[in-house]
């Protein structure tokens, strides 16, 4: 049914989400048309929170855009300064020591879990379930104590700088992510118990917002989202940075394609992480925390292209360089805006009130879509 | 076999709903496993660790000297204009002259505490304080001078 925008059959009903709304989780604006109930479409404006990123990344030296990137997906900050490290060290050609890369994939883990966590406790609150979001802050809060003893910081921690990371692991690191690890094995039951299992919450997500393995493919949907629909895209396993191709971990796969799915990758997915933080913890080589460098980064001419797994899917860093001190052009692939783009093809036909349920197993954090 | 069917489900539902009252009702009764802290009121025991970055100050000893000697490292570092070295000449009592710092400015209004100019400096002459309640009622007062007056370099940092 193709329909022009602003024009409505009669009897519909426009209705504006956002973009300051509890649900959205950001400054998302959605102008649905309803009939009745019924969604007849759901249009996503976007822009409310758009800092320009990238171009301001053109001005800034390799070192000092990195910092940048913690402001996109900011609940996977690590992951984004990953990646953008990534990239410069592949322009620069640089090998990075074995300690730094198994510090860089146990922070990327702790974050991959600590946004699942959150994403846990918002998907509740969306279905209207206020007391999990506080259980998953519980452990999401020894999550970010580690992150604050070690990196400095809890959210934008700025760790990853070319090269390796910014400073070594703090004496207490190990220990706190140990303890960590029992106090998750510990509750995590309680996450079944209070939501998983419960009826209401099924009945809700079970059979409602059905992404089939082929559109999930051509709307170009990444990580979570499209590993409940079937399709097999861990970026982790199919093109491994770092160490991961040493490590054993299972990609999760769920092929029902409906909410309950992607709410069921997530939950699995974070004990594949916390299986990952158990090959690693006692595992760390000793040796130097980052490679030497010279003070002033120059990539060669050319173009450079990394791409890794954060806790929303895939995330692309594009660098094109002109041989100078700063970035030429710099393009990030942000799983969010492609993840957001199904959303009209998920809940058209659905009720209104399967929106926000549907809307929130994509987990979509809005700075990262506007950047 | 349809009311059978319907029954379990019933048993199923009702049991679901239990089970997370259940759990529930555990964390209303265990008082002690409430991590929840109050945070003004328990700003005497709040102990950040070290590495915590808040705003950027420079280190002075007992006789009022510093380590800083005014390379801009930082300055260049900075990703958001954050630091402006002001330097000087000061003559020696040979007659030569040697460039020091004269004022070392910090736009704590500017600052994303990333730590960047920390890692840049050659002398460790400034690093991140633990505060973090940077609150105040005039705009000014966030422009800061962290040498401190009449304050000198550090002999034997080059």
């Amino acid at each position: 049914m193709v329909e022009e925008i602003g024009k409505t059959a009669e009897g519909d009903l426009i209705i504006n989400v956002g973009p300051q709304h509890p649900a959205t989780h950001g400054v998302l604006h959605l102008v649905i048309t309803l009939n009745g109930e019924t969604i007849k479409k759901v249009e996503p404006h976007l822009g409310y929170i758009h800092r320009s990123i990238e171009k301001m990344c053109e001005s800034l030296t390799y070192r000092q855009f990195i910092y940048c990137t913690s402001r996109m997906d900011y609940l996977s900050a690590h992951i984004n300064n990953h990646a953008c490290a990534l990239t410069v060290e592949k322009g620069l050609g640089i090998e990075i020591p074995e300690r730094a890369q198994v510090i860089r994939v146990l922070m990327d883990e702790l974050t991959r879990i600590a946004s699942h966590e959150l994403w846990w406790g918002a998907m509740a609150m969306d279905l209207g379930a206020f007391t999990p979001f506080f259980h998953a802050f519980r452990e999401r809060e020894s999550i970010n104590d580690i992150m604050e003893e070690t990196c400095g910081a809890r959210l934008t921690m700025n760790y990853m700088v070319p090269g390796g990371v910014m400073m070594d692991l703090h004496p207490n690191f190990q220990n706190r992510v140990k303890t960590f690890l029992k106090l998750y094995k510990q509750k995590i039951h309680e996450y079944d118990e209070l939501v998983t299992g419960n009826i209401i919450f099924q009945n809700r997500m079970k059979g409602v917002g059905y992404l089939s393995k082929e559109a999930a493919i051509s709307y170009g949907v990444t990580g979570p989202a499209a590993r409940g629909s079937g399709v097999s895209c861990d970026i982790r396993k199919l093109y491994p940075y770092e160490i991961y191709n040493q490590l054993d971990f299972q990609e999760i796969l769920e092929t029902e394609g409906d909410s309950f799915a992607r709410y069921m990758v997530r939950l699995r997915e974070m004990n594949e992480s916390i299986k990952i933080i158990e090959q690693l913890i006692d595992n760390i080589p000793e040796g130097d925390f980052q490679a030497k460098t010279k003070a002033v980064l120059k990539l060669p001419k050319g173009e450079f292209y990394q791409r890794v797994e954060t806790a929303r899917g895939e995330l692309g860093v594009y660098i094109v360089s002109e041989g100078g001190t700063t970035p030429y052009r710099i393009k990030f692939r942000s799983p969010g805006f492609s993840n957001l783009s199904c959303l009209d093809h998920i809940t058209r036909g659905g009720k209104i009130g399967d929106l926000i349920a549907s809307m929130g197993t994509l987990d979509l954090v809005i700075p990262d879509i506007d950047r | 076999m349809f009311i059978v069917d319907y029954l379990k489900e019933v048993y199923g539902a009702v049991k679901s709903l239990l089970v997370g009252m259940n759990r529930t009702g555990y964390y209303f009764t265990h008082h002690k496993e409430i991590i929840t802290q109050q945070y003004p009121d328990n700003r005497e025991e709040l102990n950040l660790p070290e590495r915590f970055r808040g705003e950027v100050v420079m280190a002075h000893d007992e006789n009022n000297e510093h380590a800083c000697t005014g390379c801009s490292a930082c300055e260049l570092a900075c990703p958001n204009g954050t630091i402006k070295i002001i330097n000087k000449f000061d003559i020696s009592p040979e007659g030569k002259k040697k460039k020091a710092i004269d004022t070392f400015v910090y736009h704590l209004e500017l600052c994303t505490m990333c730590g960047l100019c920390v890692e840049a400096c050659p002398t460790n002459a400034i690093n991140m304080a633990n505060t973090f309640e940077h609150s105040v009622f005039n705009r000014g007062l966030l422009t800061k001078r962290l040498n401190n007056p009449d304050s000198k370099l550090k002999a034997g940092v080059e």
